[in-house]
């Protein structure tokens, strides 16, 4: 990846012509990927509400927005850590292994609140574990969370096999089953605010600025100052965090643990990532993007599920998008400069 | 002496300590009627390990190997449904390509239009999985489907091993005379080790990538044929997660993650290390669901100790810029 970095930049400044000013802010904005996304997702929306007679309906609807309120939850942390060059495939894992641990506290007879901090604590852990290995011991991010991923889905099979928890307490489904107002689900609001608190954080603050730097170069940034190994460090924590959060979430929604929940979720919520125009080698990508993938993942879904298209083929479509979002630009830019 | 002291020595130690350790507890583990049917057992994953072995080496990764194993073993077990009296001569051809054309597939997203291996072969991977399902309708292809030839063939015995056990050997013998005496071989090292320097003698990154990326595919697509005849059962979630075993059976052998390093005798040793631990679990009463966990750790603990003996031994100049990069 860093042979591609360094041997492209200096034949990328030679090829277009250098321009004497910036495009005005408002060109910019129109050209970008996000606007370019929300267009998709207005054709989609409309397509859909044309397709079936059920989809314009505020209930249906807002049964739509758990296609990825949980996935979108990770994709937030996601977005940060790929944003500084690194990855964790490990996040569906964490959901099996944070369930089950909540499963366990259930079954020992604690209430919701020890239910639920036991999943965000489990995912802590579970991100520290990757974090350390990563920024510790130096190890790639790709090959310690695969490692790392069957691992943890591992414990889980260990705990449970084939088995099951059931019979989490009523008030535990508060929280993938309950609705703050009207057709607003609990999961929406948790949704929204992190959009805006990692909204916020990656364009607002110091740290986010250090995120940036340190995936375009990190070793520049290393020398500018940024602790990059404490920086990776939070975001691995971040993503293991948001992994329990979404975890609580799925768990209260379905109501049961198995060993097998949310599997290949991960690739879900990189492929949302990087459809909401976060560039997978690092060092670029918006939150606002991210929020509106969510949001074109789950009309599509939703969509296709009205149209009663199993699971399985939906994931086709999912594998498609995450290969076609990044082929598809520099398909057209190796055509544009051929011609 | 350097044998002594090389991964593959400490490995075939680890492999002899735990037949002994297992041999303690249930002494028929180490029979040569058993170890020949550990063998023939663990010869899918050796196969598929020695593809993802050349891929790793080019500095990529194949996680979609296992999806390919399935997909190529659903088309071959319908073709023979379809066609019963073909030969298993002819079959294994089949499997052979339509492996190396969905190799291919990958190879070129990675090539041509320079997407990183792991977005392409997790995309690849799903988009296999679903085919079989459009191809399969989610029907399974049961033993009595298949014809007799079909099935028997691997698992023939010829001197104590199975067919299936013979071909592994051919294949790990190919690929060790591959990577050894050939320049395409020596090139998936040089492009993988450093590959600045790998351009400047001419080698074509890009191309070695995808050739290895093809090599992976054919012997998924081999392994896809081995397997559902030796179990007689076609589904579309055939040897799921089986990706992760591959890849930790080749970084248990001494891989490098990071390219360019890496021997046909310890892909082969890691895959066997891994084998035997499956295989021993039910013989000294732990739970089969222990495999994904164990697979997990060995990754780790593989990847450690190869990042830890693989480090230069230059003078480092600034300690904490390594973790930088």
């Amino acid at each position: 990846m860093s042979l591609a970095e360094t041997t492209s930049a200096p034949e990328a400044r030679a090829r277009g012509p250098v321009p004497d000013r910036l495009r005005a802010p408002w060109e910019a904005k129109l050209k970008s990927w996000e606007s370019l996304l929300l267009v998709v997702a207005i054709g989609i929306f409309i397509l859909n509400s044309f397709a079936s007679p059920y989809f314009l309906n505020a209930w249906n609807l807002s049964d739509a927005t758990f296609n990825f309120t949980e996935k979108a939850m990770i994709a937030f942390a996601m977005a940060l850590l790929i944003i500084a060059g690194e990855i964790d495939l490990s996040v569906a894992s964490i959901i099996a292994l944070a369930s089950t641990a909540m499963g366990l506290v259930m079954e020992a007879g604690f209430g919701t609140p020890a239910i639920v901090a036991t999943g965000l604590a489990t995912g802590l852990i579970c991100g520290a574990f990757n974090g350390v290995l990563v920024t510790r011991l130096g190890l790639p991010s790709i090959v310690v969370t695969i490692g790392t991923m069957s691992l943890f889905r591992g414990i889980s099979y260990i705990v449970l096999g084939d088995g099951a928890f059931r019979g989490y307490p009523s008030d535990f489904a508060f929280f993938g089953q309950g609705y703050a107002f009207w057709v607003i689900s609990v999961e929406l609001v948790i949704f929204a605010v992190l959009a805006v608190i990692y909204g916020v954080v990656l364009h607002k603050t110091n740290f986010g600025r250090a995120v940036y730097a340190i995936g375009n170069n990190a070793t520049g940034a290393l020398f500018s100052g940024i602790r990059v190994a404490r920086v990776k460090m939070i975001l691995f924590l971040l993503t293991g965090l948001m992994s329990g959060v979404a975890a609580v979430c799925l768990t209260s929604r379905l109501g049961s643990t198995r060993p097998s929940i949310a599997s290949g979720m991960e690739l879900e919520v990189v492929t949302m990532v990087v459809l909401g125009g976060v560039n997978i080698l690092g060092g670029s990508g918006s939150i606002p993007g991210v929020v509106i993938a969510a949001f074109v993942m789950g009309l599509v879904t939703f969509g296709l599920g009205l149209l009663n298209v199993p699971g399985i083929v939906m994931s086709i479509f999912i594998g498609l998008l995450l290969i076609g979002v990044i082929a598809l630009p520099r398909l057209w830019a190796k055509l544009r400069g051929k011609a | 002496m350097s044998f002594v002291k090389s991964r593959e020595a400490i490995l075939l130690a680890a492999i002899v300590l735990l037949l002994g350790l297992i041999a303690t507890r249930f002494p028929a583990f180490i029979t040569p009627h058993n170890l020949a049917s550990v063998y023939s057992d663990t010869t899918p994953l050796m196969i598929l390990a020695l593809g993802q072995m050349v891929v790793i080496l080019t500095r990529c990764i194949d996680l979609s190997v296992a999806a390919n194993l399935a997909l190529t073993g659903m088309v071959c077990a319908m073709i023979n449904v379809a066609a019963p009296d073909l030969p298993v001569g002819l079959t294994i051809l089949i499997a052979l390509t339509m492996g190396a054309a969905l190799g291919a597939i990958n190879g070129l997203l990675v090539w041509k239009l320079a997407i990183p291996p792991i977005v392409v072969t997790l995309g690849t991977m799903t988009i296999f999985r679903g085919v079989i399902f459009l191809l399969s309708d989610g029907q399974w292809i049961n033993a009595h489907e298949m014809s007799a030839n079909f099935t028997g063939f691997p698992r023939q015995v010829i001197l104590g091993v199975t067919v299936m056990g013979w071909i592994g050997l051919a294949v790990a013998l190919l690929m060790a005379l591959l990577m050894a005496r050939t320049a395409l071989g020596r090139s998936f090292f040089a492009v993988g080790g450093n590959p600045h320097a790998a351009v400047y003698t001419g080698l074509n990154v890009g191309r070695a990538q995808f050739l290895a990326f093809v090599i992976s595919g054919a012997l998924a697509g081999l392994a896809g044929y081995l397997w559902i005849a030796r179990y007689a059962v076609a589904y579309v979630d055939i040897a799921g997660g089986f990706e992760l075993e591959v890849v930790a059976a080749c970084v248990i052998g001494g891989i490098s993650i990071a390219g360019g390093v890496g021997s046909v005798l310890g892909t082969v040793l890691g895959a066997m290390f891994l084998g035997i631990v499956k295989n021993a679990l039910p013989v000294v009463d732990i739970s089969p669901f222990w495999q994904l966990a164990i697979s997990g750790a060995a990754i780790l603990i593989a990847v450690t100790f190869n990042a830890r003996s693989g480090r230069s031994k230059g003078r480092v100049i600034l300690k904490s810029a390594e973790h930088a990069q």
